[in-house]
């Protein structure tokens, strides 16, 4: 694993790797142990953000995160969820006339390998999900929507994810969900938390 | 934010007449949740709120009003010890037979049931923090007090009725009745910041340039971020970086050149270039910055800060 280590302010590190893969590794390793003093790690596509308090500085959070050896592979949380999804969204035929496939093969597609949440950001809940087929890799879509409602589930890059609720959003929308995936009142109040496995099943 | 208090247990409180041009409930914020997508949010000067705590005998965290340009005007359910620190504003406490007196800043003053304390337009600096003995009780979300106005958690903006509920005062008594504060700064903001951690996408002298000439702070500010306009700052390479965690104190540069300092409720991340970090301390100063005025930055003395690290 090739870590770059770059300085962010006074009280955290940006750790930058090659691939995300390595990110969920060391993002894994790090929330099953943290080191001492580290209070927040927010991991994104190809980074890891580790914010610490004092008594802890920069050069002792440094070494606790060059010293982690992420197991390699297999993600140690198991949790697998089932989100079942109606695939009405409007998008679906951009993303089928994008990926060359028909647009029960998108659902095929979308429904037959299981995700998994590398990193949540944009809004609280949002799980940005890895790991479906290639062939749904799709850009953005050229202009931003206003107005996504709760549980519209979308595409973008190598990405899937649940809009937890209703806000602006440039993701291709291939369907929709009832699954709560952000709830203040819960315990953890998000459904899809780094780590947790996914799989979509078409809604009757 | 009603409180659900009976006749019978009766609890002390603010109640909200004027919330004035934005008020919201703070205090240290959320840690541990940002890998949720949740930011820390939290008082924009967080010096200031900690001293308002201080000042009461409350812990650090408990929670106050931040009260952006004055305006407000709450009534004391009960009897209540309050102080108000950030920046100064004019301020009144009109008690329960209609006498009116001045009160001071950073100074421990009593609200007595059924006083009124209004608080005037501060002539220097944005914020004015307003803490309350025994703190403000409303309902933690996800382990924080604070109002998150980019991403909508925790409680709602205080409105004319609303009724703030004040938790039990602490077994500690206030050692001071006022703390000598600096007045904040009107002229030009002198903020120290740390290179990092991706000035190396930009020209070797976009950091010059950044501490060249002073930024105006526009009229796009609020507790998210601050849009500064100054010298240009040159990207060095081209395309798109993916998003990456951000703190406070980041001063992220879009293609414009035109940086955004953020502040306590920016974006838990981001997707442009952050070339340099404004030191914590000097973030709360930040946030005592009026649009219109000017900031100038200064590359930090310390050089372990400015460590960059190829490993």
């Amino acid at each position: 694993m090739n870590a770059r280590l770059h300085r962010c302010g006074e009280h955290a590190v940006l750790v930058e790797l090659d691939r995300l893969d390595e990110v969920v590794a060391l993002y894994d390793a790090l929330a099953a142990d943290p080191p001492r003093g580290i209070v927040d790690i927010v991991p994104a596509a190809r980074t890891l953000l580790v914010r610490f308090e004092p008594p802890a500085r920069h050069a002792e959070v440094e070494s606790a995160v060059l010293a982690v050896r992420p197991a390699g592979g297999r993600r140690t949380t198991t949790e697998e969820m089932v989100i079942p999804v109606v695939y009405d969204g409007d998008d679906l035929a951009d993303v089928a006339r994008l990926t060359g496939l028909t647009e029960r093969e998108v659902v095929a597609a979308h429904t037959r390998t299981p995700w998994t949440v590398a990193f949540c950001g944009f809004a609280p809940g949002f799980g940005y999900l890895i790991g479906g087929d290639p062939r749904l890799a799709v850009p953005r879509r050229p202009e931003s929507r206003v107005r996504v409602p709760t549980g519209a589930v979308g595409l973008a890059g190598e990405f899937s994810g649940v809009y937890p609720r209703e806000s602006p959003g440039g993701w291709q929308l291939i369907g929709r969900t009832e699954t709560v995936v952000w709830d203040i009142a819960a315990d953890p109040p998000a459904l899809l938390r780094p780590g947790v496995r996914v799989r979509f099943a078409e809604a009757s | 934010m009603v409180s659900g208090a009976t006749v019978r247990e009766f609890r002390r409180a603010l109640v909200v007449l004027a919330p004035g041009p934005l008020t919201t409930v703070q205090d240290l914020g959320r840690r541990r949740h940002s890998h949720l997508g949740v930011g820390r949010s939290g008082a924009a000067d967080r010096g200031a709120l900690r001293l308002a705590n201080r000042l009461l005998a409350n812990p650090e965290n408990a929670a106050c009003l931040e009260v952006t340009l004055g305006g407000l005007k709450v009534r004391a359910s009960g009897d209540l010890l309050v102080t108000l620190t950030g920046a100064p504003c004019p301020a009144t406490v009109t008690d329960a037979e209609g006498r009116t007196r001045g009160i001071g800043h950073a100074s421990v003053e009593r609200l007595p049931d059924g006083a009124t304390l209004r608080l005037g337009v501060p002539p220097r600096g944005l914020r004015t923090y307003l803490a309350v003995r025994g703190g403000i009780d409303v309902p933690e979300v996800l382990g924080s007090r604070a109002t998150d106005l980019l991403s909508g958690l925790g409680p709602e903006r205080p409105a004319p009725g609303s009724v703030l509920p004040v938790g039990p005062a602490p077994a500690e008594f206030p050692a001071a009745d006022l703390a000598p504060v600096p007045e904040p700064e009107s002229g030009v903001l002198m903020l120290d910041v740390i290179p990092g951690p991706r000035h190396d996408w930009f020209t070797p002298g976009a950091l010059a340039a950044l501490c060249a000439e002073p930024y105006e702070v526009t009229p796009h500010s609020d507790r998210v971020g601050m849009r500064l306009r100054g010298p240009r700052l040159e990207r060095a390479r081209d395309g798109e970086l993916p998003s990456e965690g951000m703190v406070p104190g980041a001063l992220q540069v879009p293609p414009s050149g035109q940086p955004t300092l953020f502040l306590a409720d920016h974006p838990v991340t981001g997707g442009y270039p952050v070339i340099a970090v404004v030191r914590d301390h000097h973030v709360d100063r930040a946030a005592q910055a009026r649009p219109g005025q000017r900031i100038r930055f200064r590359v930090a003395g310390d050089r372990r800060l400015v460590d960059h690290r190829r490993l």
